[in-house]
């Protein structure tokens, strides 16, 4: 449970998706102009993360990884040399297939919240759509694979955390822009490099966290 | 010095030259336009994610441009051919499945020649299939253009976002490890471990000074290119 807790933590502070490795810059630098947006996406994000990082962890391990297959071998009781499927190794097609899960599973999670939730639906909508292309979701996927977590419950910490970490992130810049309308910034500056600035700023603060051992 | 007059007004008016349809005027400035006036990444904003996190050393910045040129050059191109049979409702997801077979090629291909950038890299080369600068100009140009600009579309913007980025990893290697390509201008002997009046910038190494370099790019290209200043 702690060790759950620590991937959890890691992934809001000390591996924060933005500062740390400016994962999904694209969205954050195009939709922070205000808090309210900014909160939408960041909330999406955690959603969206928090589902497709353990069903790609589920993919990795019981179908892309070498030996991975070797399920299917038992269920069909080949041993010794009759068992084919254990030597597969399918890991170079895990972009492919991570990009495929995450687009759809973004696409289904569209669909639900459309269903059940409409309040969060007008609220989320039209960010929904442009998370598949949103970094931090494969590179959310593809962190959990080169980490190797060991359990579906290390994954889904790290995949929230991470989400959480994105979204602290994002509201924070959102505040910042928000109030800086209001300052003299040289006009060269203003707009996309002063918020380039700011991020570094912040990202400096956050370094604060590197190195803690959780 | 006769010559010379001659040559010059044609330098400044290549409209008067007797081009070849392909590289017309137009099409050129689908080559230099990225350059600057809609650089992708300082104007556009697009492809930011890979270009902070591997700009702490140029060779990894030029490995990464090539990928991304590459995969520019066969996406744009792959789309641009099929961008008639391409049902709008599902162009994402054919647009994602085009662009990750692409990547998996260049994976495979750094992996075997340059494996030691490929392992630096890590996550992101996986991640120009989520490049915004490509997904950007598939959408924006090579889903409406025929193939020979949509190719030079690729090239310009790919050179764009080459530029910028080997522009920070040079700052930022330079500073930060005292090289530029792995050769060291610094001699060792200057260092302060050795004796000498000179310590590495360790901060340009570590990643918000890529915000902040890029940041201070942006500014001097503003201050330049006056039309580019935003209103807040």
């Amino acid at each position: 449970m702690l060790e759950l807790v620590n991937i959890f933590v890691k992934g809001i502070f000390i591996e924060n998706m933005i500062f740390a490795y400016f994962l999904g810059m694209c969205s954050y630098l195009a939709v922070s102009k205000t808090v309210k947006t900014g909160v939408g996406l960041g909330a999406a994000v955690i959603f969206v993360l928090g589902i497709t990082v353990p069903v790609n962890y589920l993919l990795e391990n019981y179908v892309l990884s070498e030996g991975a297959l070797s399920w299917i071998d038992g269920l069909m009781g080949n041993t010794g040399d009759d068992a084919m499927f254990a030597s597969i190794d399918l890991s170079f097609l895990s972009f492919i297939m991570f990009i495929a899960i995450i687009a759809s599973m973004v696409q289904l999670v569209e669909m639900a919240v459309e269903k059940f939730a409409p309040a969060l639906y007008g609220a989320l909508g039209i960010f929904l759509p442009l998370i598949a292309v949103n970094c931090s979701i494969l590179g959310g996927a593809l962190f959990m694979q080169e980490r190797q977590y060991t359990s579906i419950a290390e994954a889904t910490s790290f995949g929230l955390g991470s989400g959480v970490g994105w979204f602290l992130a994002i509201v924070a810049i959102a505040a910042i822009r928000e109030k800086i309308k209001y300052s003299n910034v040289p006009a060269p500056l203003r707009g996309l490099g002063i918020t380039f600035i700011i991020t570094g700023l912040m990202g400096i603060a956050f370094m604060a966290f590197m190195g803690i051992e959780l | 010095m006769s010559t010379e007059v001659k040559e010059a007004p044609e330098k400044a008016a290549p409209m008067k030259e007797p081009s070849e349809p392909l590289f017309s005027k137009k099409n050129k400035l689908l080559l230099t336009d990225p350059l600057n006036d809609s650089n992708p990444i300082t104007v556009q904003v697009l492809g930011i994610c890979s270009a902070l996190a591997i700009t702490v050393q140029v060779k990894q910045a030029v490995v990464m441009s090539l990928s991304v040129l590459a995969v520019m050059i066969g996406g744009n191109l792959i789309i641009s051919l099929i961008r008639n049979i391409i049902p709008s409702r599902i162009r994402i997801i054919v647009q994602l499945v085009v662009v990750a077979s692409l990547v998996i090629l260049v994976d495979q291909v750094l992996k075997a020649y340059v494996y030691d950038v490929s392992k630096a890299l890590s996550v992101f080369v996986g991640l120009i299939i989520t490049n915004c600068i490509i997904m950007g100009r598939l959408e924006a140009f090579a889903l409406a253009n025929k193939p020979w600009p949509s190719i030079l579309d690729a090239i310009g913007n790919a050179m764009g976002y080459g530029w910028i980025l080997i522009a920070v990893a040079v700052v930022r290697e330079a500073f930060g490890s005292g090289s530029i390509m792995g050769w060291k201008f610094i001699p060792d002997a200057w260092l302060i471990s050795n004796g000498g009046f000179y310590a590495h910038n360790n901060f340009m190494i570590l990643p918000p000074m890529a915000l902040i370099v890029v940041g201070i790019i942006i500014w001097i290209q503003r201050s330049k290119n006056t039309a580019l200043i935003e209103e807040h």
